[in-house]
């Protein structure tokens, strides 16, 4: 798979560790909601890192996007977040992994499970849902540590309804006055009550840190899932 | 040719360079890879069975499987999400000896999981002391997140090769690809030569 080149057309904040940049890649020949991408930097000596993002555009969408948080310390996406500019160029191949793909022709309803930056690869299923104008219910459980650590808040907040489309919060640190949601980490209660019960076949997809996948999808086989029904992708190497 | 990014540093590994392979860096922490929740295998139904082009299939028991004669390797692992893990330990039985005295014409493997999963690999990586099914991690059993009971380890491909809750091996006549492989990952997957995905 080729090294594409991709042009930084812009970047926006999206909660004080978190920023998008939209990319224009002319070589870029589509993908799949859900898939990722690896980016590679090469230093001034030659020196290369390489890493995984998912993709946050839908494939409709005129340019490729990645939100990026920010980790203290890591080698890659403080790069990403604090220095790259707008005009700046980097090498990115993809799209990759089919297995964490949702198409509209996917049968039952599109149930997906976020923590923290793992929304990401969601609100392209949720873009692609609505341009392609899918009527099969979809749910979206993303848990947050505080209402301003929700990446895509006002994007979320217009998605809803319409289609059949619902996104429950969960701020597990911190919540704002009056919040009648859910305030804890995401447990078996809280997915008992969130997610269909097994007989409604829901397809579900779980993204985030390695322990928030671990944790959710062992309480979802409890609860009755079929294994083969839910799909996993691991942020790691945090948690 | 690869384009500079103005002003990126990056963290030169504090490992011998010749350790890594292109686009890998150093995990200090155990990273978790695979496609959906983690299975559950009791050990008293738990078998490991060589299947198809073979002479006499074979089955083991866990505790038959346990009374193998088993080696302990320490070794690096080249995960295709960009992370290594050096000096590995592990303790599990070589596929030679799961082999020994098998008469097959097979060329390719493919290893199959509780779960479901599957990977293809040539049969001669899996020979002359490349392979294991390991049972032991850091000389403890291996955890369910990591591939216990029992995974294969084929420290020489990249790491989804290495398949987690590993329950047998089918023998075949020519390659076929495994799930993975299915999703656009490489046949192969020579951490080396970078072949991370279809057309490296
Ligand atoms: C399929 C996939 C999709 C992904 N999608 C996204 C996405 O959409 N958005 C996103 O933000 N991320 C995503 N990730 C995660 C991403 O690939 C990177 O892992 C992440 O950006 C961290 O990279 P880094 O180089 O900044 O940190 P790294 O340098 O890799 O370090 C990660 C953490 O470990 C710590 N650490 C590293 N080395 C050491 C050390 N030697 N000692 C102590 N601590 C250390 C760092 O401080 C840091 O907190 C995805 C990962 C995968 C596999």
């Amino acid at each position: 798979m080729d090294w594409l080149t991709a042009r930084v057309i812009s970047k926006r904040d999206e909660t004080p560790r978190v920023r998008s940049i939209v990319f224009d890649c002319p070589m870029w020949k589509g993908h799949m909601a859900g898939q990722h991408v690896d980016i590679r930097l090469t230093a001034e000596d030659g020196y290369q890192a390489q890493r995984s993002y998912s993709i946050a555009s839908s494939p409709e969408d005129d340019h490729l996007i990645l939100t990026i948080e920010r980790l203290q310390d890591g080698e890659v996406s403080p790069y990403l977040f604090d220095e790259l500019a707008p005009g700046d160029e980097l090498e990115m191949r993809g799209p990759i992994g089919r297995h964490f793909a949702w198409t509209p022709e996917t049968v039952g309803p599109l149930m997906m499970i976020a923590g923290g930056s793992g929304v990401v690869p969601f609100r392209a299923m949720l873009r692609h849902r609505r341009a392609n104008h899918v009527v099969t219910p979809a749910r979206l459980v993303y848990s947050a540590r505080t209402i301003r650590d929700v990446i895509y808040r006002e994007e979320l907040d217009d998605i809803e309804g319409p289609e059949g489309t619902e996104v429950v919060l969960v701020l597990t640190r911190a919540q704002p006055d009056g919040w009648k949601g859910f305030d804890r980490r995401i447990d078996a209660e809280i997915l008992s009550e969130v997610t269909w019960a097994p007989g409604d076949k829901p397809k579900t997809y779980v993204c985030g840190p390695t322990a928030f996948v671990e944790t959710v999808a062992n309480c979802l086989v409890d609860l009755g899932h079929e294994p083969e029904s839910i799909k996993t992708e691991r942020f790691g190497p945090t948690g | 040719m690869a384009i500079i990014s103005r002003g990126f540093i990056g963290r030169r590994p504090e490992v011998d360079p010749s350790r890594l392979p292109p686009g890998q860096y150093v995990a200090h922490d155990f990273p978790v890879l695979s496609a959906g929740p983690t299975p559950r295998i009791s050990l008293d139904k738990w078998r490991f069975e060589m299947t198809g082009l073979i002479d006499a299939p074979r089955s083991w028991s866990w505790d038959e499987f346990n009374a193998l004669p088993s080696e302990t390797v320490t070794l690096d692992i080249h995960c295709v999400t960009k992370w290594s893990k050096l000096d590995t330990t592990w303790t599990g039985v070589s596929v030679d000896t799961l082999l020994e005295g098998v008469v097959t014409e097979a060329t390719h493997i493919m290893a199959s999981s509780y779960g479901g999963y599957t990977t293809n690999l040539p049969l001669a990586d899996v020979m002359g002391g490349r392979a294991w099914v390991a049972t032991a991690y850091d000389k403890q059993l291996l955890h369910p997140e990591h591939g216990g009971p029992a995974r294969l380890l084929v420290p020489h491909l990249y790491f989804w090769k290495s398949a987690k809750w590993v329950r047998g091996i089918e023998l075949l006549a020519q390659d076929q690809r495994g799930f993975w492989e299915r999703n656009g990952y490489h046949d192969y997957g020579d951490p080396w030569r970078e072949q991370r995905y279809w057309g490296d």
